[in-house]
């Protein structure tokens, strides 16, 4: 045994980084949840310069996908170097063809996988086995951990059997159960890897490396003389794979004392009934096991870790010969086949073994399915598949943790069934808002018990698919034994409820939660007099029936006196310490104390000193109601949307928006992944803290408020006086100005108060000013309540205001334009977000004929993460269509939607062509030859088609059928393609290249964040030079790939570079430039984002700088220009006005630089105004060059 | 050839000296500007609202990134950690103490008491020689009158007079409706010197986005004659050393600015586009011009065109723009 290890609280994710950092040379990575930690910790520690077992920084590279990620590790790996990477779900299906290439190699490596669903009906985040088992066929070894200790153990052992067995492996554990569990650990030092991996092994990995000086040929082509007998050299390997592995975990076991078996059992020795499975359910079975074994039971349960290849020899060794029946769960589905790969392996390797005599009895098995997308798995579905095995005629195939009324496959279970392991732990849930601290906060907290005490702990955290007003539930566990509850904190279980956000209570039942007697804190600017009064009937019926304590403080009152704004976590912390009790309180906030020291470091030693000052006081703002007797008497919490929301929203949306989307049955969801749009709306988050109150006195009617607001939440309507007398009290309006509408008519600028997330931008944009009073502008924003109240009502009203004419408006106008309605609205980007305004933009002038592309990142998740939908209908039931594909394909995926829209275009041509005797010459020459150039030709084209198909109702041709089925085509669809920077400049850029070559008529939006943004603002080949991003910590050391001017090379492709904040008539006629022209257009669209650090109320002005510094010259290259014999290319931007370091050093990204590497920055800064001002002379020249028109010589010859 | 100088009470070997600029920073540009013959050497600006700004964003981008979506906890690498503003400026003092021989002055400026005052206090600790005043204060309310303005400057200068006992240096703004009475009422408060003026940020109008932006232009050696007339008018009324800036770039702009009677000349802008070497130039070309006007020390020469040495108050205020209108005059002995 080696000498007593160090504890250390952290995730699953750092865990599998550490092991991997210090044994491997050469990294290549790319972002994808929930993997990219892994990355991001490795990235980390080379450029901290933290070396590997053998003394080098391992070198850590940055790809454009995973598939070039693996095939930069297979290279590696050919060339002799200890190579690893880290993927999950689609990053590691585009690995999968050189799985295939490095496992028929005997090349050893392990590839780490945070395990997580693959996309199907729809893309889930979160952790299954969907994506391991798609690489079954690679020849990969794949080794499964459970929990985060094991993470740490399993990524060591499958590192050392690789290098003995030269089979290269997966290991994976559970994506976001395991990934971002933080745990109390025993780590791995250098000298525990030193002596579990085998030397010898690592110099003849070595020797086999391709080098000139002992030349080789690997990866040639064979024919069928060869290939096949070449297929099966490898089998003596894998033969012996399963006894080395087991040999490693034997070394790893003797010097730690962890015992890792490639099946290991648990449970009564003689069990009748056994689970089996593998990844972190495991837990949850296991409590259950030791919970019904200690009952007399015989049940016991076998993990899985060593998969592939899949030994029965060893799983016969665990599995105990009483067992009459066995459950083999799988975290998977395989539609279609006879069971899913778990199930199957093991009744194959148990069936042979009887009919090999090996063993003598058959047990009854039985697969089911548990778990996809994180589903939550606890001991009491446990328990229904114990009884399920006891039944007489147990279910085949069964599901696990959803109520199935479809197929009828799910096994009920008990939710008030609890095992003994939850006896002894303390847990605690907290509900924060997602930039208020608190997961970081208790992050800590578990890290402190974990170090104080003698307790275990763990960690867990529920994160938003929102970015705004983002909400989180962390669940905390300890207790004296290790905690191995691999599901969330169940209704009653919590001893400890804290709310860090008192619009919280109206919205969830987090008091479901509370056992009885337990404690509920509440951050509240209430006084303790008056906070009972203010909590909803439901939480106050609650605290009284359980009988909890429950604690007030005003954290925020606290923080905003000590200069920390609204970060309440380090006050909250301490409370939470001072009611539980675990340690000394005087310890705690000593702990505290040091960890806020830890954080800040020397760079943040004024809010060092803050957070002391907040930590000393904190205390004091604690009270306990004493609400003994206290009437019930609060609020009913409203309904989540309202009664006139159509069936299926009431029926399956609300309870989705409510979080009680698990006690949906299957029959209720849509089989194909189709969802209806426009249900963002009844979301009402009521985010914002204050909203903007238009003055219409004031106002000029612009229209540039509608044009930057991100959510959609602040829209114009002109509309006749006639009805006004029914408007609510708090609905403004004003004249309309200006001759292009009818006299008389009146116009509004109306807030969805609820809708609004407060970012300021359109005040912020506002150019008119009260002369008298310069501080109020035509649109300010106010904290009041009351006036949030009455404009509930007014937005009601507004909305059922008859949409202006589209005909009669002029969309190059922005004021006109910002009258269209919106058909993107109320998204979960963030707080000015600077990507949505130009969606939201192209669906007002092309909404309803859209049909749009989207590749994942930021635009399909604010785009289309469940519960609802931000596209949505006009009032003739009109508007986007949507879907995301994948992140790699998304110009492909529209360029397919082109060629189906093109073919029933021209199916629906031939067909009126031949039906122009029955239907008229005329008409169908009319139907023909529409000009759909406008609002009005479209427009009269649709009145056209609609009497077409009426009429062709009456023909009884199967032409006319047909073309029924056709006809809406006859009027033009637009086809765009969005997508962000990532995607656009890197994965998919191979896709986008080809598209835009093919001379389609199609619509690209680059909405250019010049990071991941979605996965948390890695460096795409988008990131400017000197820039600070995750994977370039130290300023990325090259300038911006030059998209632009690469796709105006093609001469045929519509090229505009856009930024609304600086220019919006600019953006808008780019927009309906792009749209108009009849071949692929390529809009890049800049987007300040909070990956750049800056405070998204900064968005326009941000843009505005980046404009003038040069940094985004904008332009419009349009090659109808030609035609006319002028140069294509207009630039709409003036030469750098200001110093690029004016703009650059207004964004922490850039000015971070600054005080890390000084040296560094300024050779950065220096080298990018250079590179501006070049970039500006070239594009002037660009657009200063003589056009030779058509069989005229050029100009001078 | 002499050209020692007094400045803020200590004797500088030579009256240039670089005004506060990025050439501070640097360790080796400091070094080059003293072997150059620098005098002294004012720090680049410790701004108490950069400070402050710089704490709130990396507070903000930096150590609480958390937005509570699920799959970005963070956007920016925060693993390097590195000074406070402060920390770093006063490292940077140190280093400078002990790298140089001449003296050092650091510069400040604050927005709030308390700012001032601690900020001040750990520069004098650090081992400044003197401290600069940078007093940036743009009057906007139209209830604050020039005496409250006024005011302000006193009272910040007694308030750290009265925490510090470095000299302290006061840079100005030309907007005094009575500069030579201000000057004295700073005497009077506690003042060393004064220099003379600050150059401000002014923003301009971006007539495409209907908003301000920034802009800042080097300065020129036209401006050198809004502080060349107040120099002299104030040379020898004063006890406080007076420093010159703004637009001084040749040997004949800082020759000039010693004929109106300045203390010590300040260079910004030119040794930032000529590289610190140029003081060198500067410096040989004021020794190449006392040799021909047969000078042996500064001292022969400060102030021979100041207030005090014309021999009326005409010379350099009132008459001066009808000496320039003389120059068109016709010569009397020419018939008209």
């Amino acid at each position: 045994m080696s000498d007593t290890p160090t504890l250390v609280t952290l995730d699953g994710n750092q865990a599998a980084a550490h092991v991997a950092h210090l044994c491997n040379e050469a990294i290549a990575i790319y972002p994808i949840t929930p993997a990219s930690p892994m990355g991001e910790w490795a990235d980390e520690w080379s450029s901290l310069g933290r070396t590997n077992l053998w003394g080098t920084v391992p070198e850590v590279v940055e790809m454009q996908s995973e598939g070039g990620a693996a095939g930069a590790i297979h290279g590696a790996i050919q060339a002799g170097a200890l190579t690893t990477s880290f993927t999950a779900s689609q990053g590691l299906l585009l690995m999968i063809p050189n799985l295939y290439k490095i496992a028929g190699e005997l090349s050893p490596l392990v590839l780490h996988v945070a395990s997580r669903s693959l996309a199907v009906q729809a893309l889930s985040i979160f952790g299954d086995h969907s994506d391991v088992m798609a690489c079954r066929g690679t020849g990969f070894a794949m080794l499964c951990s459970g929990s985060v200790q094991e993470v740490m153990d399993l990524a060591l052992i499958a590192q050392a059997a690789t290098l003995e067995g030269r089979v290269p492996f997966i290991h994976f554990f559970d994506g976001f159960r395991t990934s971002h569990e933080v745990a109390k650990i025993a780590e791995l030092s250098a000298d525990d890897m030193r002596a579990v991996l085998d030397a010898e092994a690592i110099a003849a990995h070595r020797a086999r490396a391709l080098t000139p000086d002992r030349p080789v040929v690997r990866g040639t082509s064979q024919n069928p003389d060869a290939y096949f007998q070449g297929r099966e050299t490898v089998n003596p390997w894998y033969r012996a794979l399963p006894d080395i592995v087991q040999g490693v975990m034997d070394r790893l076991g003797a010097r730690t004392g962890r015992r890792y078996r490639l099946f290991d059992y648990q449970g009564h020795p003689e069990a009748e009934r056994v689970v089996l499975l593998m990844g972190s359910g495991s837990g949850a079975v296991a409590e259950t096991v030791d919970h019904l074994a200690a009952r007399g039971e015989r049940v016991g349960m076998i993990r899985v870790r060593l998969y592939r290849p899949f030994s029965s020899t060893h799983l016969l060794q665990a599995l105990p010969r009483t067992t009459r029946a066995l459950a083999v769960l799988d975290r998977t589905k395989e539609p279609g086949a006879g069971g899913e790969p778990l199930f199957k392996d093991v009744t194959t390797a148990l069936a042979q073994a009887f009919m090999d005599g090996r063993l003598a009895q058959l047990p009854r098995v039985l697969g089911g399915r548990y778990g996809l997308s994180s589903k939550e798995f606890t001991p009491a579905m446990v328990k229904a598949v114990f009884d399920e095995l006891a039944a007489p005629r147990p279910r085949q195939g069964f599901t696990l943790g959803i109520h199935d009324d479809l197929s009828g496959s799910s096994l009920d279970w008990d939710p008030t069934f609890r095992v003994d392991a939850n006896r002894g732990v303390t847990a605690c849930v907290f509900y924060g808002l997602g930039s208020d601290g608190t997961v970081s906060a208790n992050k800590n907290s578990i890290k402190i018990i974990g170090e104080a005490t003698a307790h275990h702990a763990q960690g867990y955290f529920q994160y938003d698919s929102k970015k705004a007003g983002a909400v989180t539930v962390s669940h905390l566990r300890f207790g004296a034994e290790p905690i191995q509850s691999t599901y969330l904190i169940g209704d009653g279980d919590a001893d400890f409820v804290a709310c860090h956000q008192e619009v919280f209570l109206g919205r969830y039942d987090m008091l479901a939660k509370a056992r009885a007697g337990g404690v509920f804190l509440l951050n509240t600017q209430a006084g303790v007099d008056e906070a009972w009064g203010r909590l909803p009937r439901e939480v106050q019926e609650q605290i009284q029936a359980k009988g909890l304590r429950f604690f007030v403080v005003d954290a925020y009152g606290i923080a905003s006196d000590k200069g920390l704004g609204r970060r309440i976590n380090t006050i909250m912390q301490l409370c939470f310490f001072a009611i539980i009790g675990i340690l000394d309180l005087a310890e705690a906030r000593a702990r505290i104390e040091e960890a806020v020291r830890e954080t800040y470091g020397r760079k943040g030693r004024a809010l060092v000193e803050r957070n002391l000052a907040a930590i000393a006081t904190a205390l004091e703002g604690l009270h306990e109601v004493d609400v003994a007797g206290l009437p019930v008497t609060g609020h009913r919490r409203r309904p989540v949307v309202p009664a006139e929301a159509s069936a299926f929203v009431r029926e399956v949306t609300a309870p989705l928006i409510a979080g009680r989307g698990d006690d949906l049955p299957v029959s209720r969801f849509p089989a194909d992944g189709t969802w209806p749009l426009g249900t963002a709306a009844y979301e009402k988050r009521d985010i914002a803290l204050e909203i903007p109150r238009w003055e219409p006195e004031l106002c000029t009617q612009c229209g540039k408020c509608p044009l930057v607001c991100p959510h959609a939440a602040i829209r114009a309507k002109v509309f006749p006086s006639e009805g006004l007398e029914k408007a609510p009290a708090g609905f403004m309006h004003a004249p309309v100005r200006g001759r292009d509408f009818p006299a008389g008519w009146r116009i509004a600028y109306q807030v969805a108060p609820e809708d609004c997330t407060g970012c300021g931008l359109c005040v912020a944009v506002c150019p008119i000013r009260d002369r008298r009073d310069p501080g109020r502008k035509a649109l300010n924003l106010t904290p009041d309540r009351a006036f949030h109240d009455r404009q509930k009502p007014a937005w009601s009203f507004f909305l059922g205001l008859p949409e202006y004419d589209r005909r009669a408006l002029q969309p190059s106008k922005i004021k006109h334009a910002m009258i269209l309605q919106p058909l993107f609205e109320f998204s979960g980007a963030c707080s000015g977000c600077g990507e949505t305004p130009y969606i939201r933009l192209a669906t007002q002038l092309f909404g309803d004929r859209m049909v749009i592309a989207n590749a994942t990142g930021c635009s399909s998740i604010y785009g289309g993460n469940l519960p609802t939908t931000p596209y949505a209908t006009n009032p003739d039931g009109r508007g986007p269509a949507w879907n995301n594909s994948l992140f790699e394909d998304n110009a492909e995926f529209a360029l397919g939607m082109r060629i189906a829209i093109d073919q029933n275009r021209r199916q629906a041509e031939d067909l009126l062509r031949t039906l122009s005797g029955a239907l008229g010459g005329e008409r169908v020459q009319a139907l023909l030859e529409a000009a759909q150039d406008d609002e009005a030709g479209i427009h009269e084209q649709r009145h056209r088609v609609t009497a077409l198909k009426r009429d062709l109702a009456g023909l009884d041709r199967p032409e006319a059928r047909r073309l029924g089925g056709v006809a809406d085509y006859l009027v033009r669809k637009s086809v765009w393609s969005i997508g962000g920077d990532g995607w656009a400049y890197d994965i998919g850029y191979g896709g986008l290249d080809h598209v835009l070559a093919s001379g389609r008529d199609l619509n690209i939006l680059v909405l250019d964040t010049e990071v991941y943004s979605n996965t948390g603002g890695q460096t795409s080949k988008a990131t400017p030079l000197g820039a600070v991003a995750k994977f370039s910590a130290a300023g990325k050391p090259r300038e911006k790939k030059d998209l632009a001017l690469m796709a105006m090379a093609y001469g045929d492709v519509y090229v505009a570079r856009v930024a609304f904040g600086a220019k919006d008539v600019q953006t808008l006629r780019a927009f309906l430039e792009a749209e108009s022209y009849p071949g692929p257009s390529l809009i890049l669209a800049y987007c300040p984002c909070i990956a750049h650090g800056v405070d998204l109320s900064n968005n326009l002005r941000q843009q505005d700088l980046a404009v003038a510094a040069g940094h985004w010259g904008l332009l419009r290259y349009d090659p109808r220009r030609l035609a006319r014999g002028e140069n294509p290319l207009h630039l709409d931007s003036k030469d750098p006005a200001i110093p690029y370091r004016d703009w650059a050093l207004t964004e922490t990204r850039f000015s971070v630089l600054t005080r890390t590497h000084p040296d560094l920055a300024e050779r950065y800064l220096r080298q990018a105004q250079a590179d501006v001002e070049s970039q500006s002379f070239l594009y002037r020249q660009l657009a200063s060059l003589a056009v030779k028109k058509a069989g005229t010589p050029p100009e001078g010859a | 050839m002499d050209l020692v100088t007094r400045y803020l009470g200590m004797d500088i070997r030579t009256p240039l000296v670089p005004s506060a600029s990025p050439l501070a920073r640097d360790l080796d540009s400091a070094r080059r500007l003293e072997d150059a013959g620098a005098g002294a050497l004012i720090m680049h600006s410790l701004f108490e609202e950069a400070v402050r700004g710089e704490e709130e964003g990396m507070s903000r981008f930096l150590h609480e990134q958390e937005t509570g979506f699920g799959e970005a906890q963070s956007f920016l690498p925060a693993h390097w950690d590195f000074e406070h503003p402060l920390d770093d400026y006063l490292d940077n003092l140190r280093r400078l103490k002990e790298a140089l021989e001449i003296p050092v002055v650091a510069s400040l400026n604050g927005v709030s008491p308390g700012g001032w005052i601690k900020h001040a206090e750990e520069i004098q600790a650090a081992g400044a020689d003197a401290l600069e005043l940078n007093v940036y204060y743009v009057p906007t309310d139209p209830d604050e009158d020039s005496a409250q303005v006024e005011r302000r400057y006193i009272d910040l200068l007694q308030l750290l007079r009265g925490h510090l006992n470095l000299p302290i240096n006061m840079k100005l703004s030309p907007w005094f409706s009575a500069l030579p009475a201000m000057v004295r009422r700073l005497e009077r408060a506690g003042a060393s010197g004064v220099a003379l003026f600050n150059r401000f940020y002014q923003p301009d109008i971006n007539i495409d986005s209907l908003r301000l932006q920034p802009s800042l232009h080097p300065s020129t050696s036209g401006e050198l004659l809004l502080p060349m007339r107040w120099i002299a008018l104030l040379h020898g009324r004063t006890e406080l050393s007076l420093g010159a800036t703004s637009g001084i770039h040749t040997a004949t702009d800082a020759i000039k600015l010693l004929l109106a009677g300045t203390d010590v000349v300040h260079l910004c802008s030119a040794l930032l586009v000529h590289g610190p070497g140029h003081l060198e130039t500067v410096l040989a070309g004021i020794r190449e011009w006392m040799d021909a006007q047969g000078f042996e020390s500064i001292d022969e020469f400060r102030g021979r065109l100041s207030y005090l040495a014309c021999p009326d108050l005409g010379e350099l205020v009132r008459t001066s723009y009808i000496r320039i209108l003389d120059s068109y005059s016709f010569s009397p002995g020419v018939m008209t």
